[in-house]
């Protein structure tokens, strides 16, 4: 049926049908530049995210904290990761909160773990009576040196880097590390 | 294979019928240039579509986020300024296109039966598309859009009866807040173009139920809307969307400055297609009659006339009035829009304010990055610039007397209004005369050169205060009088010997007085070991020259005791009785001199200018100083000069010029 009113177009004359192809391979590529431009602009756009990715080197954070306020081989204590700027989008906002670490000391070395699940991203909460470490999401569960206790969690806590810095403050190289991964790469 | 799969589709859905019937849609007369308008505006719908909704991923509706977001879209995104530029443009050339569409509508009889109803179908398109350029025009929520669509939502509020229900809800509340821009947002985004493609549909539909509308059937074969007219369609679409590219890419979308509700915005205007009917409430007669007049009657008389074009048609001679309805229309928006931007041209008031928002459009982009955007918003990062608040305080505070590179410190020039000396009982407007040193050069070397060696001229500007004039009236009626006289003083001796300064030997002695006097007024680019020479010669006996070095008192320390030391606060007890000229020019001897200059270490009983200590806050003054002391960094073009063209009026007006053209 649609060819019956597109082809008295070539009935009549004899290069018609040639016309009517460039007509066509015209029209298509024409539509389809115009649909394209905007999608595809559009497209790189929301890419932005990939494109301008930055290489985020993490600077050590200083804890309110010195060493000698934790108990040697004692009970892991939480505490808050604030850095004096944190960058999100348009705002950068001054002293805030980026994520906390479990902290401990053992035979006078302090270990930071971050707090966040190397499973799924959730928070780990230390639990006293079983003295482990306990991930409420998804059960997963570590030894208070962090090594897993079950196959939920892909791979042991993540680890942070730990100096004392001059004035004698607990610093920790404070980072995320990607979820789901045997291997530990920061995000 | 495919063949198959597409048999098993159409088996299922009918889509070949439905695509048939799209595309193999009959055009007797052939295809024409003349049919595009309608698809151009579906086009421009559909990038709106596409733009709108990737930068709807980048958009956040809130007071404190509004601008910041589009800024960061703007600014730092990866093609960003492209997207958002596509978008702008594309609404713009949208309007245009809507107008063309109509006029073609109603020249070719369109509208008339049996298309009355598409006919309404595609005005009730038009009033969606004027809604979502207006609600957009507020989303990136700079003072350009803020302050225009408040314009707009008072308009709304001027509606008969239910008026301030309207504009409430709107609003979102009494007034502009977060529930504004949510409530925007959500018809701009959803509501609107929700209506829009639900029009379209019926529109498109009914379209197709009649056919298009052909003028002369034997113009050429028929043909079929695939691919013909398509062809046509498309390279029309084409040529739209490079015109909307070029501007995006070569002329990026403007965007001023934070919304400030406590910052005027003098260059408010809507955008340039609503700018016929600003125009139009421009016009005492039609504000005469109530702005419910000329900003609702008279549009919703218009649109009553085009909604009833196709009865019209009916009667005799009817099709040809509304065509010449449309084209008078046309005619009569073209010269509005046109008398709109010139008379905006001629105003130098507005292109002074166009001159200032450009200047903190730029500005903040500048502090953004710089600063980083608090969370309170990028408003906040003006409020507390020295470089925007500076002029603004200079304007509002010092130029009743002072000038600053001869205008205002915004770049405006001051103006009064004196009697007409030629129409007794009118008013005419004149340049003022200004009372006060032009605070403009204050620090430079050029300043300091200028006090040492021409005290008289530098400070002339008092002759033409009235606290002068009076007090040279009461000096002359043999009263003694303490105030600044320019011409006779100490300072006016020293600076007066002109032979002796301008000597050879003296000439590089002034050189290290200026470069001394630069230092202590705190500039950075300063040659110490000139400036060390000026030191010792402000302290030291050491002129050639007999009337400089015999003068009893010829260097700077034996009045000005404190001078080549930072500034120390001298109080009153303490005073020397000359000006405390410690840390001269630097913002700690600013502050204390602008705060209380009748203190007896500044001018004392001499001074004439208000303390401001008492007239402005802490902040304000921490401002003004850190603008007159260069206490900031820019690369944003600061206000033309107006020195020349000042001087020049000064000149016309004590010439005995009546009126001076501004």
């Amino acid at each position: 049926m649609a060819e019956d009113t597109t082809g008295d177009d070539g009935a009549s004359t004899t290069d018609a049908p040639r016309r009517g192809f460039l007509t066509v391979a015209v029209a298509a590529i024409t539509s389809a530049i115009v649909g394209a431009v905007p999608a595809v602009t559009g497209l790189l756009f929301f890419l932005d995210p990939l494109i301008r990715r930055k290489a985020g080197g993490a600077n050590f954070v200083r804890l309110p904290l010195k060493p000698e306020a934790l108990e040697d081989d004692g009970p892991p204590q939480q505490v808050k990761v604030i850095v004096e700027e944190n960058v999100d989008a348009w705002n950068t906002f001054f002293n805030v909160p980026v994520g906390s670490v479990w902290l401990r000391k053992i035979a006078g070395q302090v270990i930071a773990f971050n707090t966040l699940c190397p499973h799924l991203g959730c928070s780990v909460d230390y639990r006293p009576a079983e003295q482990d470490y306990y991930c409420p999401c998804h059960r997963s569960a570590f030894d208070l040196d962090g090594k897993r206790t079950n196959e939920i969690p892909p791979r042991d806590m993540d680890t942070l880097d730990v100096k004392i810095d001059e004035d004698g403050f607990i610093t920790v190289q404070y980072q995320e590390f990607r979820t789901v991964t045997e291997e530990k790469t920061p995000v | 294979m495919i063949r198959k799969l597409l048999d098993w589709f159409d088996h299922r859905t009918g889509y070949r019928e439905k695509l048939n019937e799209a595309l193999y849609e009959r055009i007797p007369g052939g295809a024409r240039w003349r049919y595009v308008w309608g698809s151009t505006l579906v086009f421009t719908f559909t990038v709106q579509v596409i733009t709108g909704i990737f930068l709807w991923s980048a958009y956040s509706p809130s007071t404190f986020t509004a601008w910041e977001s589009v800024y960061y879209i703007q600014e730092m995104m990866f093609l960003g300024s492209v997207v958002r530029g596509i978008h702008h443009y594309s609404a713009q050339l949208m309007v245009v296109l809507l107008g063309i569409h109509l006029m073609q509508v109603v020249i070719d009889g369109a509208y008339r039966a049996p298309r009355e109803v598409n006919f309404w179908l595609g005005l009730i398109l038009m009033q969606i598309v004027l809604g979502l350029a207006l609600t957009g025009y507020l989303l990136p929520w700079d003072q350009k859009g803020y302050y225009a669509t408040k314009v707009s939502t008072n308009i709304m509020g001027a509606t008969p009866i239910i008026g301030q229900q309207l504009q409430e809800l709107a609003q979102g509340g009494p007034s502009y807040g977060h529930h504004t821009l949510t409530r925007f947002f959500a018809m701009h985004a959803g509501i609107l173009p929700g209506l829009l493609v639900a029009f379209l549909v019926l529109h498109i539909y009914v379209f197709r139920r009649h056919g298009v509308t052909v003028r002369d059937p034997q113009h050429a074969p028929e043909t079929t809307f695939w691919p013909d007219q398509v062809l046509r369609d498309s390279v029309a679409c084409l040529g739209v969307l490079a015109v909307i590219l070029l501007l995006a890419i070569f002329r990026s979308a403007e965007i001023s400055a934070p919304a400030d509700v406590s910052e005027p915005y003098a260059a408010a205007r809507p955008e340039w297609y609503f700018l016929f009917l600003f125009q139009f409430l421009r016009f005492e007669a039609v504000e005469h009659f109530g702005l419910a007049f000329g900003a609702i009657y008279v549009p919703s008389a218009i649109m009553t006339v085009v909604v009833l074009m196709p009865f019209i048609a009916l009667c005799r001679g009817g099709h040809r009035f509304n065509v010449v309805f449309v084209w008078m229309m046309a005619v009569a928006i073209t010269g509005l829009t046109g008398l709109a931007f010139y008379v905006d041209s001629q105003d130098a008031n507005h292109q002074a304010a166009i001159a200032e928002a450009d200047r903190d459009a730029h500005r903040v982009r500048e502090l953004a990055p710089q600063q980083g955007i608090p969370p309170a918003g990028a408003v906040t990062l003006l409020r507390s610039d020295p470089y925007t608040q500076g002029p603004r305080l200079f304007a509002k505070h010092c130029a009743m007397c002072h000038r600053y590179n001869g205008h205002d410190g915004r770049g405006r020039l001051v103006m009064e209004s004196i009697p007409d000396p030629d129409n007794p009982g009118r008013t005419v407007k004149v340049v003022a005369w200004p009372q006060a040193a032009d605070l403009g050069t204050f620090r430079t070397r050029e300043w300091m050169r200028s006090v040492l060696t021409d005290y008289e001229n530098h400070f002339s500007a008092f002759r033409d205060a009235a606290w002068f004039q009076a007090a040279q009236q009461l000096e002359a009626t043999g009263k003694s009088v303490a105030y600044l006289d320019p011409e006779y003083s100490e300072m006016a001796d020293w600076s007066g010997e002109k032979d002796d300064l301008g000597s050879p030997e003296n000439l590089p002695k002034i050189d290290a007085l200026v470069e001394f006097l630069v230092q202590q007024a705190g500039a950075k680019d300063v040659d110490e070991d000139l400036a060390a020479q000026g030191l010792a010669l402000a302290t030291q006996q050491d002129w050639s020259g007999t009337a400089v070095s015999d003068s009893s008192e010829a260097t700077c320390a034996s009045c000005h005791s404190t001078i080549g030391q930072a500034f120390v606060d001298v109080p009153d007890d303490k005073a020397d009785g000359y000006p405390n000229l410690s840390g001269y020019g630097s913002s700690a001897w600013l502050r204390s001199f602008v705060a209380d200059p009748e203190a007896a270490q500044h001018y004392g009983e001499k001074n004439r200018m208000p303390e401001y200590a008492d007239r402005v806050t802490e902040q304000e003054l921490d401002l003004l100083v850190r603008w007159m002391t260069g206490d900031f960094e820019t690369d944003t073009e600061d206000y033309p000069s107006l020195t020349e063209r000042l001087q020049a009026m000064v000149q016309q007006r004590r010439a005995g010029a009546g009126s001076v053209d501004e």
